[in-house]
């Protein structure tokens, strides 16, 4: 091969780079702008903890509630009952009796792991991009959106969040943090006790 | 001539000599002119906590206007500025980064500090829960933070003391900061290190919080934000000391030159002679500079609102003088010195008299305010009147004479007349009023008196409610209430505060209080420590305590050596004191606790209300803590036992006032031996007083402590002009009347201005004495000519 037709090759290939990511971009749009547009949503969830120090994963289910715009509530049914809010960049757990705020300007490490979620739930690319590095991949119909902490004290507690879904349901957070520890949430549409 | 001139001399020697006084004196504007000068024990408590307790050194601090980003952010810049200035001890905004400075100390410390450390926590059973809890909070992003310290914390002992240390219920939070409940405002919390007292340490720390925003809004400016009318609000304790010190400061300038004005205006229009003016006004500043100079020597320093007061005596002071000139004017020929002292020293004496006897019932107040003002009333006038007797005179040039005010007086007996020649009909009017002003006051028996301290309160009532908002914004910051604990060691009340703790938790779990704070959070006392330390396991024991503990738990023990290590340490470390907080930011806020006198140590336990805006039942808490057998142990409720002290100065102030009243009637019979006459001088006064106190009530207005003085001021002026009358009817002098009346009309106008100007000050107690007394002297004049029979030749 010459070097030009080298050149050409390499050209035709940054070419649909830039095509397919122009493309990832306007469906990430489009994705955002479905789940802008829900006002709430209510689904189960089961995650599992991936912890270096324990010998087995930790598994909790419950629900998990969204009204828009900043309001996320975790609720852990089993196998502690547990309470999370994030209302207004504060962060309230409750267990049994102890209740602990947080404010997540104050804790910035906890920050990725809650304006993940919060922020896709809420349709806001602008959000997401203040915190993250977004990779998109995938269509509509089944997609997956990679965040990468861009504050250097942040990507300290969480190396990458990954969510897939389709359409506006979200189907798994996962979440990976530097030291190989993991969680891994799978979310389903909200069955009515 | 040697005797006028002993006179002159005696003059200059006491004006120099005051001079000096008064250039010398310290002048002080903070509460201690409404606090007890002799105080009971728990009076000297609240006083304490007035001047130094950390209720009294709270300021709060509010961002207004912009957005709610800007004002985090401004807030937050603010803080870390503030954060590094000495004059702050302590600085919250809502940011944890003052624990996490500490957390190194509060980690190493954590099984002496934690109130969780017992033997059972320790046990088998117990750090099986322990570390259950801290696997769930693992599986949570807040607990996440803790993941690296699992090894060594496994029962979770620090998370714990972060939760023991940060109060029972925050403020909202938005942005990184505290707010309103509405949002509308970013709030910081701040502990000035210098006394609430100390009015000047807390002018500049005011000063500092101003510099902090000004830096703060100027480098928001160059973000890009919309920083665009971001404002700064303060309140709290210090605020309004330095707020009501200005005030008064204020008023008591302005006010002083305005009555100055205005009485050297109306003097130069009816004596139309510049001499007489200056003579005229030499009584009355002696009077002020001897009033001040004897406040000075007796009291150690000098309150602002006595000489506030002071300007009172400009109304009545230049009396003497008046009548001097006036009544001197009896002969066409000129003034004659003589024949006025024979015929009107004595009634001036006796009217001076008078007055001092009405300001003596002040001098032995309870309420350091009242007894300077008597102190300086009595003095002052003596002064007044004694220049006017010995020094005037001499130094009346040859030919002096001022414009004759003849025609002014037949004026004032002309618009009488009607009134004096039907005087059955002025009689039953004057008891009709009576009985109209007895039955107005008596429909307001209920709430004439107004028993709250914030009446006096040179704040106004918007600082005030806006005070009121932050404080319930802030729930928790907010310590009116407090339970005090007494101990003559450090360490005896710390060991105090712990049991009072303990008496007060059930209050908090039953939700009659919010929480508490406690001195012990940050250090608990010796004993307390040592049981913590006796309840950790020796190795051999607790190695196996964790191996049963970790069963079935996805934590295996092996892996917790660490913790092990450190408990081992623990166990042999020694027991934590007072020097050891030093240079954290737990020893400000231990110290803010903390309160030494002499050799007495108090520990202070500031209660929350279970609600904002909710009030605490100390009542409730009294008799938890007797139930507890915690003899040195008081609550202590800064307002009720504030008003409680303004109630007993008032009630105090009653008696004092109707004690001088009567001194007030023995002199006057001593004096003119009749009891016709002493009946007729006192009934003008009498119903004066009566119609401004139904006045005053019929228009809404609370009586306070300063209506009462006013009324003592009312009897005071009024019976000179009283006495002056009765005078003029016994000397049985043709034509005499015209000058008296004109000198008495002059001296009215002159009180009625200087009393007037003060209902338009911004202090409340200035316009509750104005409000009293102008009207009042004008009533006591009008009752007493129109009660009084006409010349006889008329």
């Amino acid at each position: 091969m010459t070097p030009r037709i080298l050149a050409a090759a390499a050209l035709a290939c940054i070419c649909a780079a830039s095509v397919c990511s122009a493309a990832d971009s306007s469906t990430l749009d489009q994705v955002m702008h479905l789940l802008a547009m829900r006002q709430h949503g209510q689904v189960e969830f089961v995650e599992q903890q991936f912890l270096a120090i324990l010998d087995h994963p930790v598994e909790s289910s419950g629900v998990l509630r969204y009204d828009a715009p900043d309001r996320l509530e975790k609720r852990t049914l089993e196998p502690h009952a547990e309470s999370l809010v994030l209302a207004g960049g504060v962060l309230t757990v409750e267990r049994g009796r102890s209740r602990r705020v947080l404010d997540l300007h104050s804790y910035p490490q906890a920050l990725p792991f809650v304006e993940s979620i919060r922020a896709t739930l809420a349709g806001d690319r602008p959000a997401l991009e203040r915190v993250f590095h977004l990779d998109f991949t995938g269509e509509l119909a089944h997609w997956s959106l990679a965040l990468v902490p861009l504050d250097r004290q942040m990507a300290q507690s969480v190396a990458e969040v990954r969510i897939e879904g389709a359409q506006d349901q979200l189907l798994k957070v996962d979440i990976r943090q530097p030291d190989g520890d993991r969680s891994s949430m799978s979310l389903k549409a909200y069955a009515a006790p | 001539m040697s005797r006028r001139r002993l006179a002159l001399g005696v003059w200059l020697g006491c004006v120099t000599l005051a001079a000096i006084i008064v250039a010398r004196a310290h002048y002080i504007a903070d509460l201690s002119a409404f606090l007890p000068a002799n105080p009971t024990p728990t009076q000297q408590l609240l006083i304490d906590q007035l001047r130094d307790g950390p209720a009294s050194r709270l300021l709060l601090v509010a961002i207004e206007q912009a957005d709610a980003a800007t004002r985090a952010q401004i807030a937050l810049a603010m803080a870390a500025r503030l954060r590094r200035d000495a004059q702050f001890s302590t600085v919250n905004d809502g940011e944890t980064v003052g624990l996490e400075r500490d957390r190194d100390f509060l980690f190493d410390h954590r099984y002496l500090l934690s109130d969780a450390v017992t033997a059972q926590r320790f046990s088998a059973a117990g750090l099986h829960a322990a570390i259950q809890d801290s696997i769930d909070d693992l599986a949570s992003p807040a607990g996440l933070l803790l993941k690296s310290l699992l090894p060594r914390d496994p029962t979770g002992e620090f998370a714990h003391l972060l939760d023991q240390l940060s109060s029972a219920s925050q403020p909202s939070s938005s942005d990184g900061v505290w707010t309103s409940r509405d949002g509308a405002r970013a709030l910081l919390v701040l502990q000035t290190a210098a006394s609430g007292s100390d009015t000047d340490a807390q002018e500049r720390a005011i000063a500092s919080i101003r510099g902090a925003f000004a830096a703060a809004l100027a480098a928001a400016s160059r973000a890009p934000f919309e920083h665009a009318g971001a404002q700064l609000r303060l309140s709290g304790p210090g605020v309004f000391a330095v707020m009501a010190r200005a005030k008064i400061k204020t008023a008591v300038v302005r006010l002083s030159i305005a009555s100055s004005v205005l009485v050297v205006v109306v003097l130069l229009a009816v004596y139309r002679s510049v001499p007489a003016l200056i003579l005229g006004l030499l009584p009355v500043t002696t009077g002020a500079l001897l009033g001040v100079a004897a406040v000075a020597l007796a009291f150690g320093a000098v309150h602002g609102v006595t000489l506030g007061f002071g300007i009172t005596l400009i109304g009545e002071s230049v009396d003497y003088s008046i009548y001097f000139f006036v009544q001197s004017r009896r002969s066409q020929s000129g003034t004659e010195p003589l024949a006025w002292q024979r015929l009107w020293w004595p009634t001036i004496r006796l009217g001076m008299l008078t007055s001092v006897c009405g300001f003596a019932s002040l001098l032995p107040s309870g309420f350091p305010g009242l007894a300077q003002l008597g102190l300086y009333s009595i003095s002052g006038l003596i002064a007044a009147a004694l220049v006017t007797r010995y020094v005037l005179p001499s130094l009346l040039p040859r030919g002096f004479a001022i414009h004759d005010l003849r025609p002014f007086g037949t004026g004032i007996a002309r618009w009488l007349r009607p009134v004096r020649e039907h005087r059955g009909l002025g009689v039953a009017v004057s008891m009709a009023v009576a009985a109209l002003a007895i039955a107005v006051l008596y429909q307001h028996r209920t709430t004439l008196w107004n028993r709250e301290l914030s009446a006096l309160s040179p704040i106004s009532a918007a600082d005030q409610d806006f005070d009121a908002r932050l404080r319930a914004d802030l729930g928790a910051a907010d310590s009116m209430a407090l339970v005090i604990v007494s101990a003559s060691t450090l360490d005896a009340a710390l060991r105090g505060a712990e049991q009072a703790g303990e008496a007060l938790r059930p209050l908090a779990e039953a939700k009659a209080i919010g929480g508490f704070d406690s001195p012990v959070n940050y250090l608990p006392s010796l004993q307390t420590q040592e049981a913590r330390r006796d309840s950790l396991p020796d190795p051999a024991t607790l190695s196996d305590n964790l191996r049963r503990a970790t069963a079935g738990l996805p934590l295996q023990s092996e892996r917790l050596a660490p913790f092990a290590a450190d408990v081992e340490a623990a166990r042999h470390a020694g027991l934590l004191s007072r020097k050891d907080l030093q240079g954290s930011s737990l020893a400000a806020a231990f110290d803010a606790l903390i309160m030494q006198q002499a050799d007495r140590w108090n520990a202070l336990l500031p209660l929350h209300a279970a609600a904002p805006g909710q009030s605490i039942d100390t009542a409730r808490v009294t008799a938890a803590l007797k139930a507890a057998h915690l003899d040195e142990a008081r609550v202590l409720d800064l307002k009720s036992e504030s008003d409680a002290l303004y109630s007993s100065y008032l009630a105090e102030a009653i008696h004092l006032s109707l004690a001088g009243f009567g001194a007030l009637i023995v002199l006057l019979a001593l004096a003119l031996r009749s009891a016709r006459r002493v009946a007729r001088v006192l009934a003008p006064l009498a119903l004066a007083v009566l119609v401004v106190a139904a006045g005053l009530a019929a228009c809404g207005v609370q009586l306070t402590i300063l209506h009462l003085v006013g009324m003592l001021l009312i009897v005071a002026v009024g019976s000179n002009y009283a006495l002056f009358i009765d005078r003029q009817l016994n000397l049985h002098e043709a034509g005499g009347e015209p000058l008296t009346l004109a000198a008495l009309g002059l001296a009215n106008i002159c009180t009625v201005i200087g009393f007037g100007l003060l209902c338009f000050s911004q202090v409340p107690v200035l316009v509750a004495l104005g409000a009293t007394v102008a009207p009042g002297a004008l009533l006591a004049l009008l009752f007493c000519a129109a009660l009084s029979p006409p010349e006889p030749h008329a």
